[in-house]
């Protein structure tokens, strides 16, 4: 009796809890979808006024100037491109060699420090990133490049590099721990050495979910704002040197939003609907991936 | 920026849905973006201290603001900029506060003077090298305002340029940002509010204020209307304006609101 009491009584419970927690996962979900509707609600004067074409043929990005208005996001889309690009090829080598430090040769004192200071990095606000990379960065590069105006495409990869290193960092550890010991123990048994396990054994069983860190740090760069908007320059050109400003879309946004009259900030939205856009895709491959991912690493 | 959105939000919503003379008490004001900041800062202090009276501020550019005041829909309206010959006289002005834009250059640039020429030719890029002006022999790097500043349409207003000619090397958004750009690198070029300007170098920031056709770029040069780049900030109003609404304008013209005119980096005249 009591038995089939409780029975009923887990069973409503299971009922309720689920529930709840579909709702409060729909609504995550809905939230996202309702933000691109926001997005496109904002950006329609502009698609409505056949504005989409300009943003695409344009070679320029003037939207305030009265007598040669231009509306080219191209070079935007561009700057953003390369300035995520440098920040992971920056990070990638580092991130992974300090991973790959932290879980094979670090006395477990010194790891579990390197790690904590690491974990904190990743909660530095962008804002104070940008100001380090305007007021250390930026000089730095104008002494070695004199001719450069400092604030430029290295500059922004730098800063972005720095950002995303943490999070390289600590996915790939995560990584390299899954991999099963048995895995390793077999190949110090063959009598490799612990450089040539690393190399051969851990890396190559590690690289999805390194892949995966790699995949959520280009998300995080792409849609990063204060810390560009300080050092990049913000020239809506397509550079040609490492030394050239750069202006990415995330820039634009913040430089003319709050300034900017009715046209105008449709075009801003339209921006926006693009660069979320470009992360959707991006987030849609990471998804089709991870069945790789899980496989590789051992599910973890 | 979000909150005085919020502000300016609220302000609006506030205004549509009560009107203007259902309450004699309630002093509206539209107009210049410039200025509303000011007034809605000033309008907290005043209702604070006049229980009763209620201050609603909307912008939407100096000139609504004078077709507002004029067609009754606003006691006072904000005018960022002197009034035009043709706008009706029957309009009076008074000076609030004023806006002046001085260029900066690093302290160990040793330019000291540019005229109005010399600044059109730096800022198209028909000049590139400071050594042109008795400057090192390095290459100038033009530092420009974003789209929609109103610090962008004043400085480019007295070069007469449109910002399509402005060949710059750095655009950026906020004042510090250009003068962090300066001090970041020492050939650059920027402008930026007077105000600004005036306080970083006294708190000992490696820049200085550069005259202008001779002019020196002091805050005391654009109060009294000497310095060629800045402008006026406007309150206007007609013959028939609320005795509440009067009051509130000279509160807004006393000596009380200078902390909040130089808080938003405005110059103070009264």
């Amino acid at each position: 009796m009591t038995s089939s009491k409780n029975t009923s009584l887990s069973r409503s419970i299971d009922r309720v809890a689920q529930g709840i927690l579909g709702l409060l996962a729909l609504v995550s979900g809905a939230l996202v979808v309702l933000i691109v509707c926001f997005l496109f609600k904002g950006a329609w004067p502009a698609i409505e006024a056949g504005r989409l074409e300009s943003f695409f043929a344009d070679p320029k990005w003037q939207p305030g100037s009265v007598r040669d208005p231009q509306f080219g996001v191209v070079s935007m889309l561009v700057g953003s491109t390369l300035v995520t690009l440098l920040a992971v090829a920056l990070a990638l080598p580092v991130g992974v060699a300090g991973a790959v430090f932290h879980r094979f040769y670090a006395p477990p004192a010194l790891e579990r420090w390197n790690r904590r200071i690491l974990e904190l990095l990743i909660g530095v606000p962008a804002v104070v990133f940008g100001f380090w990379g305007l007021s250390v960065v930026v000089p730095a590069i104008v002494r070695f490049v004199p001719e450069s105006s400092g604030q430029s495409l290295l500059a922004g990869g730098i800063v972005l590099g720095l950002m995303i290193l943490p999070i390289i960092t600590l996915t790939s550890q995560a990584a390299l721990q899954a991999v099963p010991p048995a895995q390793l123990q077999a190949a110090a048994g063959l009598g490799l050495g612990r450089a040539r396990t690393i190399w051969s054994i851990a890396l190559p069983a590690a690289k999805g979910g390194i892949g995966t860190g790699v995949l959520l740090s280009l998300a995080r760069a792409v849609g990063e704002t204060m810390a560009v908007v300080l050092v990049c320059g913000n020239i809506p050109q397509i550079p040609t040197s490492l030394f050239d400003p750069i202006r990415p879309v995330t820039s634009t946004i913040a430089l003319e939003m709050g300034y900017a009259t009715a046209s105008h900030k449709a075009l801003l939205f339209c921006a926006g609907l693009i660069l979320v856009l470009f992360t959707a895709a991006l987030v849609g491959w990471l998804s089709f991936r991870r069945p790789a991912i899980d496989s590789g690493t051992g599910g973890a | 920026m979000i909150a005085k959105t919020a502000a300016f939000a609220t302000a609006a919503l506030f205004a549509t849905s009560c009107g203007k003379k259902e309450s004699s008490q309630v002093v509206v004001l539209t107009g210049a973006s410039t200025i509303a900041p000011i007034v809605v800062d000033v309008a907290k202090r005043y209702e604070a201290s006049h229980p009763g009276v209620r201050i609603e501020v909307q912008t939407g550019g100096s000139s609504r603001g004078i077709a507002d005041t004029i067609g009754g829909i606003a006691d006072l309206g904000m005018v960022s900029r002197v009034l035009k010959d043709d706008e009706p006289t029957k309009l009076t002005a008074h000076r609030i506060a004023a806006d002046g834009v001085c260029v900066v250059l690093h302290k160990d640039n040793p330019v000291s003077d540019l005229s109005k020429q010399q600044l059109i030719d730096i800022y198209t890029g028909k000049t590139t090298n400071w050594s042109a002006f008795g400057g090192p022999d390095a290459k100038i790097v033009v530092a420009n305002k974003a789209e929609g500043r109103s610090t962008l349409e004043v400085f480019l207003g007295f070069l007469g340029l449109d910002n399509a000619d402005v060949k710059a090397d750095v655009v950026v958004g906020e004042n510090l940002h250009v003068i962090n750009s300066v001090v970041a690198n020492p050939h650059t070029i920027g402008y930026v509010s007077i105000g600004t300007a005036a306080s970083e170098a006294k708190s000992g920031t490696p820049i200085k204020l550069i005259a202008t056709d001779g002019i020196a770029a002091t805050t005391a040069a654009v109060a009294d209307g000497t310095f060629p780049i800045g402008r006026p900030l406007n309150i206007v109003h007609d013959a028939d304006t609320s005795p509440a609404a009067k009051a509130f304008l000279d509160y807004l013209m006393s000596k009380e609101v200078n902390d909040i005119i130089e808080k938003h980096f405005f110059v103070t005249v009264n």
